[in-house]
């Protein structure tokens, strides 16, 4: 029996991603140095993991409220308030989420009516297209360039644009490319998006892991928190991948519509989660300081040395992800990868897995140790002195 | 801070050619720049840490409340110091509260340790009282977790 008939059609028209081959390669090769994660290389500090043990010892174990623990909102609201400039009310204009993903399928179930356009800058996050279309959304993808250090820039968003754009996807900083924009930037991205309409989801996951200058939110600038859904969570800057959790800030009416659809789908997040992002919020922020100081002076070293192997690396100003163009070896990403990955088991991500803007790139995570680090560069950097040698 | 002090503290066991690496200098530069850390005192030195719960280690560890009388012109400094230069103390801190000094020492037996409390300590001029309390287990040293085995979290290898 054909089981695949059963398949609903926008699912079976997803495309599959054209590197899970790769992913598999990597999998499976034992002793592999990976610069090929996405998430942090600490464990989550123990203190919040300690609240999450506490939390199941005092029999936290029900549902919370739809939205999440109140007081969980409260302190996001504190924390949004004092560190991004925006001020949110915690009983109806926050909801937390299982990561930032299940809160950006939110936004778009909520809003995407079939064939609404969605705009969203490229090379990306691997989930933002499949959720505008899964949501029956049309993508729209906007090119960032490495001239322009990947930041997004309004020419691009111009020239993409199209009737019947209704949403601007923002991710800044970037994964893979750790583009980010400065606020002039974020202001003309602001200035366009009231010009053309367009209601703004920004995922935000990486900004306190911006190096230079300000992180500055969309949310925060005048007129924006209006037509802005703010995407944010704990992975990244509190190391809490596994958790699942997250959260979205925005008017009162678009997280209530949210809110019908996490209450027939997720119900709510892990109480657990939430109890153990509370500690976070409330006493996280030395640590999570910390480790952002390490991943800084690791992407300085890490960007130094692709530099230096002759890999044009731009400085990624935010994320822990350094994104190379390795076209110099006139082989492509994906080809490279994997001759890097069978001859020096150093693996890396080729950049068309985050989009056809990838090209050419590749993504190298550097949360890892310094060890590490500076054995998968000597490897990459006789690796591509062997391939000189070579042509 | 001193960034060969900060690859120290974070870098774990990184060598002077890879700190090197790192910090973009020469590996003679690293040498360089860590003696003269010695030389200003600042880094002290290296000492492996050890576990010291194995059985045939033979050391025992006591921590040692010492109240001092402290003298004019100098406080407690001539006395902690004076302490401090025996082979036994292994650190010496002048403390807020109920005494004045802790030392920690450490010796090859039980009789030891307490022979160098009720012969050497506590015999010396201006030391009114020592409480001695011996060390049973260790649960962290510097840092590193003793209990169990060694746990590796596991991420995965590739991903988005």
């Amino acid at each position: 029996m054909d089981q695949s008939r059963f398949i609903a059609q926008h699912v079976v028209n997803l495309p599959k991603s054209g590197i899970r081959d790769f992913f598999d390669i990597v999998a499976k090769m034992k002793d592999a140095i990976s610069l090929g994660v996405g998430e942090p290389d600490f464990d989550t500090p123990w203190h919040i993991r300690e609240a999450g043990i506490y939390a199941i010892e005092k029999g936290k174990t029900h549902y919370t409220s739809n939205l999440g623990l109140i007081e969980l909102r409260r302190a996001i609201c504190d924390y949004v308030g004092k560190n991004f400039n925006v001020s949110y009310a915690p009983e109806n204009e926050v909801i937390i989420t299982v990561g930032v993903s299940e809160g950006l399928d939110l936004a778009c179930r909520a809003l995407i009516n079939p064939g609404d356009k969605v705009m969203y800058h490229q090379p990306c996050y691997v989930s933002y297209s499949p959720s505008i279309t899964l949501a029956h959304g049309i993508p729209v993808p906007v090119p960032t360039f490495a001239r322009d250090g990947f930041a997004l820039t309004v020419d691009a968003l111009r020239a993409a644009w199209q009737p019947g754009c209704k949403i601007l996807m923002l991710n800044l900083p970037c994964n893979p490319t750790g583009g980010t924009c400065d606020r002039a930037q974020v202001e003309a991205i602001a200035k366009f998006a009231v010009e053309k309409d367009l209601i703004v989801l920004s995922d935000e996951i990486y900004s306190e892991l911006t190096f230079e200058g300000v992180h500055t939110s969309i949310a925060s600038l005048p007129g924006m928190k209006e037509r802005t859904i703010f995407l944010h969570g704990f992975s990244k800057a509190f190391s809490m991948t596994g958790w699942r959790i997250g959260y979205a800030c925005g008017p009162a009416t678009l997280i209530e519509a949210m809110m019908k659809v996490h209450q027939y789908s997720m119900l709510c997040a892990s109480i657990i989660a939430q109890e153990a992002a509370i500690e976070a919020l409330v006493r996280g922020e030395d640590a999570m300081k910390k480790m952002r100081d390490q991943y800084h002076r690791r992407r300085d070293f890490i960007v130094r040395r692709f530099n230096e192997i002759g890999f044009k690396c731009h400085l990624p100003r935010g994320s822990f992800y350094a994104f190379p163009d390795i076209s110099k070896t006139g082989i492509n990403e994906k080809d490279f990868a994997i001759g890097l990955l069978q001859a020096t088991k150093v693996a890396i991500v080729p950049g068309t897995a985050f989009g056809d803007g990838g090209k050419g790139f590749c993504r190298a995570c550097f949360a890892t140790s310094y060890e590490q680090l500076i054995e998968a560069s000597n490897r990459i950097e006789q690796h591509v002195q062997s391939l000189g040698n070579k042509t | 801070m001193n960034p060969i002090i900060k690859l120290l503290l974070e870098g774990g066991s990184l060598t002077t050619s890879q700190m090197a690496q790192v910090l973009k200098l020469s590996e003679a530069d690293v040498n360089r720049q860590i003696e003269e850390l010695k030389q200003q005192r600042v880094l002290l030195g290296f000492r492996p840490v050890l576990n010291l719960s194995h059985e045939d280690s033979g050391v025992v560890r006591a921590v040692i409340e010492v109240r001092i009388t402290p003298e004019r012109g100098g406080g407690f400094n001539r006395l902690a110091e004076r302490i401090s230069k025996f082979d036994e103390v292994e650190s010496c801190f002048l403390m807020s509260g109920g005494y004045d000094l802790l030392v920690f020492v450490t010796g090859a037996s039980l009789q030891k340790v307490a022979a160098f409390v009720s012969e050497k300590l506590s015999t010396i001029e201006g030391v009114l009282s020592t409480a001695t309390h011996f060390m049973l287990r260790s649960y962290k040293e510097h840092g590193f977790l003793l209990g169990g085995k060694v746990e590796e979290t596991e991420r995965l290898k590739v991903a988005p």
